[in-house]
């Protein structure tokens, strides 16, 4: 185990450097206007090249890739260019991360909460009204783009409610709908794959054994059933709750929450280099160690899998 | 015991020569032995016939594509980029609500809503299946060397792993800034990112299949690698195959509009599902013009429900477990 976890940390710390200089290198094929952002215009074609310089674009390229690296490595990650000039960009980052990580953290705990169980039932009662019921539900999430029903709920419950539109810190109740309208998704994806594979292990010949030995209903549920569920499920958990800090890009605009959804997007189109090269660090890290992360639970969850020599992995 | 035997032996005595009899001897019936009828496709297609819910849409989403294309040719169409003016004042007829002359509006500069919602169901609908096929090509190529190879599986899950953790939204905006927002870089740019998700899944399939004894049998006996993965493997997919295909459309028309939504998307003299929804967005805080999100959201959501629902019919009826 400790073996195949050293060599897993190598592999990823080459993936993470494949990735980050892939981005380096791609942001490099913009046009650079970008990076003057609206001074442009006021700017003499002799001073855009010294402001250019002066960031370093002039350099070879090799030499602008080895100076990142070296600056990352001392914890330097840069100063914002265009998106907030000269701010260190790790400040930008952590003044926002705080409310994606609440509501991403606080969505997926109810997403759980409410997906798993409506999973567990629709197994349970396959092909009744519950079942058909869920299954309706899945589908519209699934199928409606997400952008169309949260303007919906926006709109006309804030309306039917009389609440405010708009995110307050302060006021509990702004964040009840923009937390509702999170967990939709993850409720149905959680529910459907629920009920996929409680559908699929009730199949199986040791519940029919079981059954036949007259073990309990309740038992067979929750002693076989959902443990033997939950494996695959939990390969995905703990990436999922790393990501949620990259916050969700349409919930947070519209409900004006100063959180980390957009940013990205932001930095890429204002040509931020320094902040898009943080962002996907951080962002790649994070799913890099989740995917890990998922991989130990899963040999925690079920003993049978095993990551040691000789043996498959995943 | 003794009853019973009792009763098998009067059987015994009763049987005579008389009670059978030779049957003569019929050539159709003979060839008939021993062979099947069974058509894959045909048992699939029945199968599928039974869900009524799947067929119905079926029809109005073929209905809704027929309509589409022909559209443009029926009389007194609009056309969906001209700014119409108001013949009263001669200003440009500003949201102007549903009407006997404009069925669906007009949206905030005057511009034809029912034809702009057909141009761009048309437009939504091509790059939808034009990236769910390409996905499905490269994908189920890439995912079925990815599974069967031994030797190539190092170098792919490698490709695979950078693939899969550069944010899928970074290619997606740098595609566009670079290529500029037309039809084909949007098909072009969720290509690129589309088949990975495809390709490892069909490479868990594979993984599954590959060493089941048929396959040894068929390797022993010096079949062709094509044809074993032709043959062999793809078609214990079919089902799975479909049904993310089902899924791939409505994600591609979701992308869109999600494109469109950050600004990336097509320019606005290119109508198509994504930015009619994000014009409307725009008004949907002054009640009185809210049909203009509602009726592309209705034609969104009816497309992407349908094929969904299609496609998990056609997914079930396609896996041969479920024939008769």
């Amino acid at each position: 185990m400790i073996e195949y976890i050293w060599k897993r940390l190598l592999q990823s710390v080459v993936t993470l450097f494949i990735i980050v200089t892939a981005v380096f290198l791609l942001l490099r094929l913009l046009p650079e206007e970008g990076y003057l952002g609206a001074a442009a215009d006021k700017m003499t074609p002799e001073q855009q090249e010294i402001y250019l310089t002066n960031l370093g674009l002039r350099d070879p390229i090799l030499v602008q890739l080895g100076n990142f690296y070296i600056d990352l490595l001392r914890g330097d990650f840069g100063k914002s260019i265009t998106y907030r000039t000269d701010v260190p960009v790790m400040d930008i980052i952590s003044d926002k991360i705080m409310y994606s990580l609440t509501f991403g953290v606080a969505a997926v705990i109810v997403s759980i909460l409410i997906g798993v169980p409506l999973g567990i039932l629709m197994a349970q009662f396959k092909g009744r009204w519950l079942d058909r019921l869920g299954t309706g539900y899945i589908v519209f999430i699934v199928a409606v783009p997400s952008m169309v029903y949260f303007l919906l709920i926006q709109v006309y419950i804030t309306d039917f409610f009389n609440l405010p539109m708009l995110f307050d810190e302060d006021r509990p109740i702004t964040w009840v709908l923009p937390l509702i309208s999170l967990s939709l998704g993850p409720i149905a994806s959680y529910a459907m794959w629920m009920r996929r594979y409680m559908v699929d292990e009730l199949n199986k010949d040791y519940i029919k054994l079981a059954r036949a030995k007259g073990v309990k209903e309740r038992t067979i549920m929750f002693r076989h059933v959902l443990r033997n569920a939950f494996i695959p499920l939990s390969q995905y958990l703990p990436a999922t709750i790393l990501l949620t800090i990259t916050g969700s890009i349409y919930i947070e605009s519209l409900y004006s929450i100063p959180g980390m959804g957009g940013l990205l997007v932001d930095a890429i189109q204002r040509q931020d280099n320094p902040l898009v090269q943080a962002l996907v660090l951080i962002f790649s890290s994070l799913g890099i160690i989740g995917l890990f992360l998922g991989d130990v639970l899963m040999a925690l969850v079920d003993p049978r899998i095993k990551f040691g020599k000789g043996e498959s992995v995943r | 015991m003794g009853l019973y035997s009792e009763e098998i032996r009067n059987i015994t005595d009763k049987s005579t020569e008389q009670l059978f009899e030779f049957a003569a001897q019929d050539e159709d019936q003979a060839e008939k032995i021993g062979y099947s009828n069974y058509s894959y496709w045909r048992s699939t297609w029945q199968s599928f016939l039974k869900n009524k819910v799947a067929v119905t849409l079926l029809i109005l989403v073929l209905a809704l594509v027929l309509f589409v294309l022909i559209q443009p040719y029926l009389p007194n169409q609009k056309s969906p980029t001209e700014i119409y003016l108001d013949p009263d004042t001669g200003y440009q007829a500003r949201n102007v609500k549903p009407n006997e002359d404009f069925w669906f509006g007009t949206n905030s500069i005057g511009q034809d809503l029912w034809s702009r919602i057909w141009a761009g169901t048309r437009t939504s609908l091509f790059i939808g299946v034009v990236v769910a096929v390409v996905e499905a090509i490269i994908g189920i190529a890439v995912g079925a060397l990815w599974g069967y190879s031994r030797k190539l599986e190092g170098t792919i899950t490698h490709v695979y792993n950078v693939f899969e953790n550069i944010p899928t939204i970074i290619v997606l905006i740098l595609m566009s800034l670079i290529l500029r927002p037309s039809i084909s870089t949007i098909i072009i740019a969720m290509c690129i990112t589309g088949w990975v998700e495809m390709a490892r899944f069909i490479r868990n399939q594979i993984v599954i299949l590959r060493d089941r004894e048929y396959n040894l049998a068929s390797r022993t006996l010096g079949t062709p690698t094509s044809r074993i993965i032709l043959k062999n493997l793809l078609p214990y997919l079919i089902s799975i195959i479909m049904l993310r295909m089902s899924l791939a459309i409505p994600f591609a028309i979701g992308s869109e509009v999600f494109l469109t939504y950050i600004g990336l998307g097509l320019p606005v003299s290119e109508p198509s599902l994504g930015n009619l929804i994000n014009e409307g967005r725009v008004l949907m805080m002054s009640p009185d013009l809210r049909y203009q999100l509602l009726f592309p959201s209705i034609v969104l959501s009816f497309i992407t429900i349908s094929f969904y629902i299609i496609g998990n019919a056609f997914a079930d009826a396609a896996d041969p477990k479920n024939h008769v």
